[in-house]
């Protein structure tokens, strides 16, 4: 315990004495003040030194707050001087850092009631930098520690430093942004807080119009809930579907299928869209063919309800398979080696064991499966026609002619109650029944086999739904070699070399196609997200399904919020909320890689509690009752365990950072472009061959990048037979 | 575990990729293009060529832009907003997020464009300007043996049921552009008239104001009420499209140019000003196949650009149809009389 205190005590001290205090104009990587300025530069300036050079006489008390602990460092760790140290130096330290870096802004004091009460600023605060986020870190730390040595969580200073870390980073970066956004709603064009108004604009016609049950529109919060239970159901069906084939059938084809399952999810948006434009719009190649040779007349069926769940059931199906197919593989076959034993049929078996099991996987996949269509923004735009969701509607309320923050506010709450909503009956349906089955108990290791109807069902399902991802994939590759896709299909290599173009100058290859600088920035803040979002995401499912402490339902709900509000929402929110300081991030990568960290973190929950509660609790008992502290116990029994989990996590962060669009059309900057915000400016042009042919490179590299992970992660070896 | 073997090594690659940029300390300054990607590259390349400022340039329509410059009001990071349709331009001026500047040049412009830059308060200036026109796809025509339209009284022809598209006026200023012409054409109240009866022919209200002609040119859709530029960009790549101005007379957007308040490299926000309102740099717009007008009286517009000269333009009201507050009258008006009667 002293160890770890000491530690965090020389890590506060190091960013409050050696590093910049605030935010270095050309980013957090910019290691110029080490050779040009130093640290007497008011630019570069430690916490320490500010004050000698910038006037800033309130950062010196943090340096009390940081040292406070060595008083009682050599004090034993559960005496109540040890820990209360501990608790106060850090939790008021904290508090004060906040408050004097929300109190003073870029132009002296942030509230006109500071200057009347202490006279005008002149000193200005620019955003926090290194050294600030040092200090911060090691204040939180010491709090958490204290509260460790308090015996908070039976004395595990993992546990509790991970809850503290958890909750931290959620209110910084998932609640101060939305709580910001979503006040709005409540606000006049002035600013001023006026319920009434709020419930005006909440109970309107336009959101909740029932007409579409008599011959006219529904409002859009009916359209969108019609819309997300429908994709959400089907979608699930399918993925159980692929997942028991992948994991219960001997069909030698599982493997291709298995992979060509993951292609939709790894689609930049617009691109399926598009495609099935191609395929089924009024002069689709299909409806053509259906004219041609049945006379049926061309119709725009494809625009609308229809199209949009047809795209979405498409783009969600692999999501359900991910969550799927961990629960689908790990049930033991044990359960139903005794339903076989006990005399009951397959089919029997099927109903009354195999699928109860699978309940928190199916709660979890159609969770997502909702949440997603609920926020999906790519598919309506391109397929909507008049059908009005959420999702796009909060997109113009906010981009579009009107400008109304307000009414975006509205949509967004709307939006954020349905999937809570869906949240709570997910976890009131799965309930509090055991779902284990890996316990470390032996059993034969193969599975029973999938009775008759379910297999042949799955089949159905399975097979022309493969054909048709084959078909509509075969159009989209084919899009990028055509010179104008939908009207001159004449061989052409001129959109690949317009975007990928190397050409060797007087200083060597010069990377001249114009994707090269969106592409290798999305690469690069895609790598660093994706792993830190699996860290977190799992850290997080652990904490849920194998501690247990105050306020875990709210923590819960928390870590979920930021996937349920739209991209769009995050995004404006994003913006208001870093544009100034304390926390000034606009314009940098940090705060693409903040924004995909928070966003795609859900997944890796969702995902990681699904396979944790099938982990039996004897293994990590049995770990720690062998003296292994909480860290090694995951590390060792728990991570290996997880491989699935791991690897879904990582790739969907990987994956999302890259395909996703309506967060980062509002946080790219010239420096930060990223893929899917140039794709779409191509797309808004027009130009579909460069933009299909950019898609495709992204889609191939994703394809790399995930088999070159399911390398590195490997399997986990649950049965004999682990096919 | 394989995970520790990752981290670093994507930490590796951040901090390379991260580092990389910013090495040089040179004149900076900072772009937001509201055109399209090829013209805003063109534009970007020329002024580097010209000054040796480094310009960092991000395409972004002009709706989303007006919503970050007005979140990043307090403190912002864009000095020049340049192109885009010139409705959100004005209201950023209404709002103050755009910077004073009297160009001397102002007097070599077309006069819509120095109208623009006297409404706002010199806070922003045209640069471009396109006619709405009547854009339709002639093959389809042909085939199912339509007439073809020449005016917006023809648009209402039943025979026209479900072919016709227009963008939705909440979402999109081209679609703005033309109900305010609606109701500059035919006054208010047989504008809101028009418009019902045009409701019965259109398909769908799309989002994106471009979006008509582009589902027409791939036979998606007919007819398409759309700027005459984006027509003619999907002519000249060979789809079947042919685009009318309307004879009743039809408005116009001036495409604007402004320089955002607080721009932290004024003086190259300044350069990029006067550069954009050039002759010559508008003249060489025709390499990125930007059909708009150019704003600058000598500038010469592409060929296949449609000419203003031949349209009978309406001497359209931007300080009434601009301000927001006839805006949202007008919006409200459409979404409660004519979006909700059932087709």
């Amino acid at each position: 315990m002293q160890k770890v205190v000491l530690a965090w005590l020389t890590v506060g001290l190091l960013g409050f004495f050696a590093l910049p205090w605030y935010a270095i104009e050309d980013g957090l990587w910019n290691f110029e003040w080490l050779i040009e300025g130093s640290l007497l530069d008011p630019d570069y300036a430690s916490g320490a030194l500010q004050f000698f050079v910038g006037d800033t006489i309130w950062l010196w008390p943090i340096a009390l707050f940081l040292a406070a602990p060595l008083t009682v460092i050599k004090q034993r760790t559960d005496s109540a001087r040890f820990y209360n140290t501990l608790i106060y130096s850090g939790g008021l330290g904290l508090l004060y850092v906040l408050i004097q870096g929300f109190l003073v802004g870029i132009a002296g004091w942030e509230y006109a009631i500071a200057d009347s009460l202490f006279g005008e600023l002149s000193v200005r605060q620019f955003g926090l930098g290194s050294g600030a986020l040092l200090v911060l870190s090691a204040l939180l730390f010491q709090f958490t520690n204290g509260l460790a040595a308090k015996g908070v969580m039976k004395g595990d200073i993992f546990v509790v430093g991970a809850i503290g870390f958890v909750i931290a980073t959620v209110l910084a970066f998932v609640f101060f942004p939305v709580l910001g956004i979503l006040s709005s709603a409540f606000q006049n064009d002035d600013g001023e807080l006026q319920a009434a108004l709020f419930l005006g604009k909440f109970f309107n016609a336009n959101i909740w119009g029932l007409g579409c049950l008599s011959n006219g529109s529904c409002g859009v919060a009916i359209n969108s809930l019609m819309l997300s239970i429908m994709a959400a159901t089907i979608s699930t069906l399918f993925g159980l579907a692929f997942a028991l084939v992948a994991a219960r059938s001997n069909l030698i084809a599982k493997k291709p299928i298995r992979a060509l399952s993951m292609l939709p999810i790894i689609t930049p948006p617009f691109v399926i869209g598009l495609a099935l434009i191609l395929l089924f719009g009024r002069s689709g190649a299909i409806t053509q063919f259906l004219e041609f040779a049945f006379g049926i007349e061309p119709s725009r069926w494809l625009y609308g309800l229809p199209g949009i769940l047809f795209a979405q059931v498409l783009a969600f199906t692999p999501i359900t398979f991910m969550v799927l197919i961990g629960v689908v593989d790990g049930i033991s076959p044990s359960m139903e080696e005794a339903a076989q034993t006990l005399r009951a049929s397959r089919w029997r078996t099927f109903i009354t064991v195999t699928l109860p099991l699978m309940r928190p996987g199916l709660a979890a996949a159609f969770l997502l499966a909702f949440i997603e269509s609920m926020a999906d923004f790519g598919n309506p735009l391109v397929l909507g026609g008049n059908f009005e969701v959420l999702s796009t509607q909060i997109f113009y309320a906010i981009v579009g002619a009107q400008n109304d923050q307000s009414k975006a506010a509205v949509l967004a709450i709307v939006l954020l109650i349905f999937t809570l909503a869906a949240f709570f009956i997910q976890r009131k349906w799965v309930g509090k029944k055991s779902y284990t089955t890996v316990t470390g108990k032996g059993d034969s290791g193969i599975h029973a086999e999938l009775p008759k109807r379910v297999k042949y069902v799955s089949f159905g399902i399975v097979m022309p739904w493969t054909l048709f991802t084959i078909v509509i994939y075969t159009m989209v590759m084919f899009g990028g070699f055509v010179k104008t896709w939908g009207l001159d299909h004449s061989f052409t290599m001129q959109h690949y070399i317009e975007a990928f173009s190397i050409t060797s100058g007087e200083h060597g290859l010069v990377w001249s196609g114009a994707a090269w600088n969106s592409f290798l920035t999305t690469l690069n803040i895609s790598a660093i997200s994706a792993p830190l979002t699996a860290a977190i995401g799992l850290l997080v499912a652990y904490l849920l399904v194998r501690q247990n402490f105050v306020g875990k339902q709210i923590f819960e709900f928390g870590t979920m919020l930021s996937f349920a509000i739209p991209g769009t929402v995050i995004g404006v929110s994003y913006v208001l909320a870093y544009n100034v300081p304390p926390i000034e991030l606009t314009g940098t990568g940090v705060i693409l890689v903040l924004c995909f960290i928070f966003r795609n973190m859900p997944v890796g929950v969702r995902g990681g509690i699904a396979a944790m509660s099938q982990l039996d609790k004897s293994l990590d008992e049995a770990s720690l009752m062998l003296g292994a502290n909480s860290f090694t116990t995951i590390r060792r029994v728990i991570l290996p365990l997880l491989r699935p989990a791991i690897f879904s996590a990582i790739t969907y962060g990987f994956v999302r950072a890259i395909t996703s669009l309506s967060a980062v059309i509002f946080l790219v900057s010239a420096d930060y472009d990223m893929a899917t915000s140039y794709i779409i400016g191509r797309v808004e042009n027009g130009d579909y061959g460069i933009a299909i042919a950019y898609s495709s490179v992204l889609i191939v590299v994703m394809l790399s990048v995930i088999l070159l992970l399911q390398l590195l992660v490997g399997k986990r070896k649950l049965h004999r037979d682990n096919a | 575990m394989k995970m520790k073997k990752l981290l670093p090594i994507s930490v590796a690659v951040a901090t390379i990729g991260l580092s990389s940029s910013n090495i040089f300390a040179a004149e900076k300054l900072n772009v937001i293009c509201s055109a399209s990607i090829d013209w805003c590259q063109l534009m970007v390349n020329e002024f580097e060529k010209e000054t040796g400022v480094n310009v960092k340039m991000t395409r972004k329509s002009s709706g989303e832009t007006f919503a970050q410059l007005r979140a990043e009001k307090r403190n912002p990071k864009v000095d020049v907003w340049w192109g885009g349709t010139g409705d959100p331009h004005l209201q950023a001026a209404e709002e103050g997020i755009t910077y004073k500047y009297q160009s001397p040049n102002l007097n070599k412009l077309q006069k819509w464009a120095s109208n623009q830059a006297e409404q706002s308060d010199f806070r922003t200036v045209g640069v471009y300007a396109g006619g709405l026109g009547i854009a339709y796809n002639h093959d389809i025509l042909k085939k199912k043996g339509l007439p073809a339209p020449k005016g917006w009284e023809d648009l209402t022809n039943p025979a026209y049921k479900g072919e016709v598209q227009m963008a939705n006026p909440n979402s999109s200023g081209t679609a703005y552009t033309a109900l305010a012409t609606i109701m500059q054409v035919f006054g208010e109240e047989k504008g809101f008239e028009y418009m019902k009866k045009l409701h019965k022919n259109i398909n769908q209200y799309t989002k994106s104001g471009s979006a008509p002609v582009k589902s027409a040119a791939r036979g998606e859709n007919t007819i398409g009420i759309v700027f005459m530029h984006d027509a003619v960009k999907q002519a000249v790549k060979g789809f079947p499209i042919t685009v009318v101005a309307p004879v009743e007379g039809t408005g116009y957007e001036v495409g604007s140019m402004s320089i955002v308040k607080g721009a932290r490299n004024l003086d190259n926000a300044k350069k990029w000003y006067e550069f954009a309102l050039r002759a010559d740099t508008q003249t060489k717009a025709a390499q990125a196949k930007a059909f708009q007008v150019p704003s600058n009286l000598s500038a010469t517009a592409p060929k296949e650009a449609p000419r203003l000269e031949d349209i009978k333009l309406i001497d359209y009201d931007f300080k009434t149809f601009g301000a927001s507050d006839t805006r949202k009258r007008l919006l409200a008006k459409w979404d409660t009389d004519v979006k909700p009667i059932p087709r």
